[in-house]
């Protein structure tokens, strides 16, 4: 398992990069900035979780990578996605839609309605052997089986050609994480795959995606608000709030030390069992509007540790060090005061 | 299996969603939907359409003073000339005048279809929809009767019986044929509306029957009737003037487009003019209020709120 | 949790069956949906019992039958000693102002079309006799005023806000009435992170400020372990175990309680390693068929012929009569047993327990 490591430029190209990406909508309620100017990086056979509420842009910025951006009333105005060192936003439709599918895919929350109700899994499955691979029905057919064996579906055989409604949510899961496999991509983004799932069915899937993307050296981007899926999968992880990555750390450097008050906010309103019977601790206030967020620092309105600066100065991705000056791989916050932050407590 | 279809459905619940906004004023989903309605051009030009045709249904006179049954054979099928710009028909009728005056019979019928087949048919889907078992049944089954019968044949057979040509029975047949269209939208979306949460919890409140009904449902459920009555009202002045093309509708000395349409119809080669205005005039209403339909149901859609 | 007080709440065998019936005139019933199947549990006054399930298992259900918005097929609830299970009319309209809900998803459970005034007002209109009419904007105001919102916001309409802050006038509305109980069906799994911990906070002050006793309903386990002074845990529709806090998620008994337990991510990337779950295979039965005997028995590691014969009773097991384990709570299970005797504690991982290969190929 790689934990993140400062890559030396130039020397290996990571497999997805995405550097100053920004999106709008165009909504008649004004413009919503979702994603203003994210960057990050995801290595083959690395995991990187992306943490955030709803509106902090964690979503769409995986859709602007994906290009399946809905247009309108989104809009990407800047920044790049270099993906294996080409940058997709430069890219014909065509030449993106053969990336799609075949070299990145995406895993949704909601797999009923992302599977067409009317074609029998098996179907489903095998049409991207046709479409993408020109094989015939009956191969397609046996890939089918294969890939739903891949993903333990039980008895495979018998259901591939059962329809999407006819198995359980895990199952579901499963299928869809069967298609986004079906192509070996090299990179999955799977957007809150198990926020629709029950605990015990949780465990399975996330277990499941997380040894497929070792046997594949996958690149696997998880986006997600659950800290505890976090930190059981993730190799680091990129904090989000209105449209910007707030802190990136290592995932054991996150929770032991965060840097950035909201990830402390967040990591502090987990109920804990020593703390039973008293108030939970809870960050002030709502998520911003995305038409008007705040100026300085977004999150200065929340945030504890605001002063005059955080309302006027919005502050860079500041790269974290240790009070001797040297770096921590990986670790950078946008907050005026992270060494105070680091230092906390 | 296309990947756009889930991002579609992602940004359904979109970036802004949890959005906050207490700066404005109170705003309910009426005046908002109203605020949309007065910024879209398509309603507002519909709107200006409808207004007009409607003021010339109530004065024809206002536009055209002339008496649409005074007709002179001398000048039949004459074209247009000086106070008489669309010329005269067959029977050497004054083709403006008749189709100003035949605005009344089609918003009459309109109108009045439109109301009876929305009261009857929201009422009857909306018990249906409520109170479900076996009174839904019944009801739906009854609907789904008068849904099967074709309206061209059907107005064919029960106007062929009243011969006296006059709005009542053409009103009374769409209604009988309509409200089912109504009732079906009316009954699903109390359907729909009675699983939300606020009316479980009125319920547990210890609402009565009335009350839910009134307060809860009625309101939430009212929009898909509206914006399918809106849509029908054009569909039914374009039924009028098919029955009335084929004799069974309104009849002379009733002036209706329909009638104007089916008597020169025989004279398309040499008086095009004839079927012209008043065939122009039938497709410019049921267009205007097709398009106010789509309008209205853009606005009140609260998928897009 | 409370000394020993006259429970405010006792339900006794509560079921419920939903008919399967088949054809659209004439209805022929063809099986039920056992939703929930003899769950019985005693509520003290200000005490909040936590209920935990997967979906499925019935535990909205068991909310829906608590305030009286579906009549049990079986069983007996009684507040304060009045049985109330089959009023109606006026005497269960007087009943319903004692016990209240708060529904999970807040952007659905407010009328759209209403101001927030009138949401908050409704129960004084439907219950008259509890405000005077003059007095009834004022208290709306004091409402929202308690449940952290700006008194100013009576004209607003539900839509105008975020839903933390419908979830705050969903509360609201609820304790409008001055109830006693209120059943509090997921009320943050539907929230922003962030937002979650304001409303849980926000419950807990209401509680202490007006001696409420909650049925809180959950599927966030450490969510329910902070609230809740008892938990009972929830499977196909009956309870597996019930018991405090730490009973249930130190000193769990029943396999399913110690499988979902262990489940659970733990916001501690340093503990992944050292995790040791029990991965349940196969599917949750459906209700319309459950299985014979114990519900749990065809993804049961421990499971036995007895299993499939004897339906467990929730009760304290006999081998754990007159010891003073925190083990010795009630659990439904004819095998009912700490995972591993010495560490299941706090920090150190529980070892593996036995698995039978078959269970794990599903048996189901």
């Amino acid at each position: 398992m790689t934990i993140t490591e400062e890559r030396t430029a130039g020397r290996t190209a990571p497999l997805l990069e995405v550097a100053d990406l920004r999106v709008e909508f165009r909504t008649r309620d004004g413009v919503a900035k979702a994603v203003n100017g994210v960057g990050y990086t995801v290595d083959a056979g690395e995991t990187l979780a992306v943490l955030g509420e709803s509106g902090s842009g964690k979503s769409v910025t995986a859709q602007a990578v994906m290009g399946i951006l809905d247009s309108p009333p989104g809009y990407v105005t800047g920044g790049r996605i270099l993906f294996q060192g080409r940058d997709l936003l430069t890219m014909s439709a065509e030449q993106r839609r053969r990336v799609r599918g075949a070299k990145m895919a995406m895993i949704f929350q909601d797999a009923l309605s992302s599977l067409n109700p009317v074609l029998s899994v098996g179907a489903q499955l095998g049409e991207m052997f046709q479409v993408h691979r020109g094989m015939s029905r009956k191969q397609a057919r046996t890939k089918a089986v294969e890939l739903m064996e891949r993903v333990r579906i039980p008895a495979a055989k018998e259901r591939v050609g059962d329809y999407p409604h006819q198995f359980s949510g895990g199952m579901r899961q499963r299928i869809m994480i069967a298609m986004a496999l079906a192509l070996e991509p090299e990179l999955i983004i799977a957007d809150e795959p198990t926020t629709a799932l029950d605990v015990t069915v949780q465990a399975q899937v996330m277990d499941l995606l997380a040894e497929l993307r070792r046997e594949y050296d996958m690149g696997l981007i998880l986006i997600t608000h659950d800290l505890g899926v976090v930190a059981d999968v993730a190799d680091k992880i990129a904090v989000m709030y209105a449209g910007r990555i707030v802190e990136t750390a290592p995932v054991h450097e996150l929770y032991k030390r965060p840097a950035h008050p909201y990830t402390r906010g967040l990591l502090d309103s987990i109920p804990r069992v020593d703390l039973k019977g008293q108030e939970l601790y809870a960050i002030r206030g709502l998520p911003p509007n995305l038409t008007a967020i705040p100026s300085g620092c977004a999150f200065h309105p929340r945030c504890p540790r605001a002063r005059d600066v955080c309302r006027t100065d919005d502050p860079p991705l500041h790269p974290v060090t240790e009070d001797d000056g040297t770096r921590i791989p990986g670790r950078a916050s946008a907050c005026h005061f992270w060494r105070d932050e680091l230092h906390a407590r | 299996m296309d990947l756009a279809t889930g991002a579609a459905r992602t940004l359904e619940r979109g970036p802004d969603r949890g959005r906050t906004d207490l700066t404005g004023k109170p705003r309910s989903l009426w005046s908002d939907a109203g605020h949309d309605l007065i910024r879209n051009p398509v309603f507002v030009l519909s709107a200006l359409v409808i207004l007009f045709l409607v003021f010339i249904a109530v004065w024809p006179q206002s536009i055209a003073p002339g008496n649409p049954l005074a007709c002179d054979l001398n000048k039949a099928q004459q074209g247009s000339q000086a106070g008489h710009p669309f010329g005269y028909d067959a029977q050497g009728c004054d083709v403006y005048t008749r189709t100003v005056h035949g605005a009344r019979a089609s918003i009459t019928v309109g109108v009045c279809a439109t109301a009876g087949a929305a009261l009857l048919g929201s009422v009857l889907g909306g018990l249906a929809g409520f109170f479900g078992g076996w009174w839904d049944g019944l009801l739906s089954r009854i609907a789904d009767v008068f849904f099967g019968i074709p309206l061209i044949l059907g107005g064919l057979v029960f106007l062929s019986v009243v011969t006296s040509g006059a709005i009542w029975p053409v009103v009374g047949f769409i209604v009988l044929l309509g409200w089912p269209q109504i009732s079906r939208i009316a009954r699903g979306s109390v359907v729909t509306a009675k699983e939300h949460d606020y009316v479980q919890a009125a319920r547990a409140l210890g609402a009565g029957g009335t009350r839910i009904l009134l307060r809860h449902i009625l309101p939430n459920a009212i929009a898909p009737v509206i914006v399918v009555a809106t849509i029908a009202l054009g569909t039914y002045i374009a039924l009028e003037a098919t029955l009335s093309f084929l004799g069974v509708g309104l009849k002379p000395p009733t002036v209706s487009w329909g009638i104007d349409i089916s008597s020169a119809s025989t004279h398309i080669r040499n008086a095009p003019h004839t079927l012209l205005w008043p065939a122009g005039a039938l497709s410019l209403t049921v267009l205007a209020f097709i398009m106010l339909g789509d309008a209205v149901r853009d606005a009140l859609d609260p998928k897009l709120r | 949790m409370p000394a020993e007080a006259e429970p405010i709440l006792e339900v006794r065998d509560l079921a419920k069956l939903y008919p399967l019936t088949r054809g659209v005139v004439l209805k022929k019933q063809i099986g039920a949906v056992r939703a929930v199947d003899t769950v019985s549990f005693d509520l003290a006054r200000g005490e909040t019992l936590g209920i935990v399930g997967e979906s499925g298992c019935g535990k909205s259900t068991v909310a829906k039958l608590l305030v009286h918005l579906e009549r049990p097929t079986a069983g007996t609830i009684r507040f304060k000693g009045e049985d109330i299970t089959r009023l109606s009319g006026r005497a269960l309209k007087a009943v319903r102002r004692n016990i209240q809900m708060v529904f999970q998803d807040p952007y659905t459970s407010l009328n759209p079309r209403m101001t927030v005034g009138d949401i908050i007002g409704e129960p004084f209109e439907i219950h008259p006799e509890v405000a005077p009419k003059g007095d009834r904007r004022r208290r709306v105001q004091e409402l929202l005023d308690v449940v952290g919102l700006n008194p100013e916001y009576v004209n607003r309409y539900p839509h105008q806000f975020s839903g933390g802050q419908r979830q705050r006038i969903g509360i609201a509305r609820g304790l409008a009435l001055r109830p006693e109980i209120i059943v509090a069906d997921e009320p943050v799994s539907a929230l922003d992170v962030s937002v979650q911990a304001q409303v849980v906070n926000l419950l807990e002050r209401l509680q202490a400020e007006f001696d409420l006793a909650y049925i809180f309903i959950a599927h966030d386990l450490s969510v329910v372990r902070h609230i809740s002074d008892r938990v009972a845990v929830m499977y196909l529709g009956r309870f597996a175990e019930i018991g405090t806090g730490t009973q249930i998620y130190e000193h769990p008994t029943h396999p399913y309680t110690q499988a979902l337990l262990s489940a659970v991510p733990v916001p501690d990337p340093a503990a992944r390693d050292r995790r040791d779950r029990i991965l349940l295979t196969g599917d949750v039965p459906s209700p319309a068929d459950p299985p014979s005997g114990c519900r749990f028995r065809t993804r049961c590691w421990k499971a036995q012929a007895k299993c499939a014969q004897e339906v467990p009773l929730l009760a304290v097991p006999p081998w754990f009569h007159g010891t003073d384990t925190p083990a010795a709570h009630p659990s439904a299970c004819h095998f009912a047993a700490e995972r591993t005797t010495e560490t299941a504690t706090e920090d150190g991982p529980p070892r593996h327990a036995d698995r039978d290969p078959e269970a794990e190929l599903g048996l189901s």
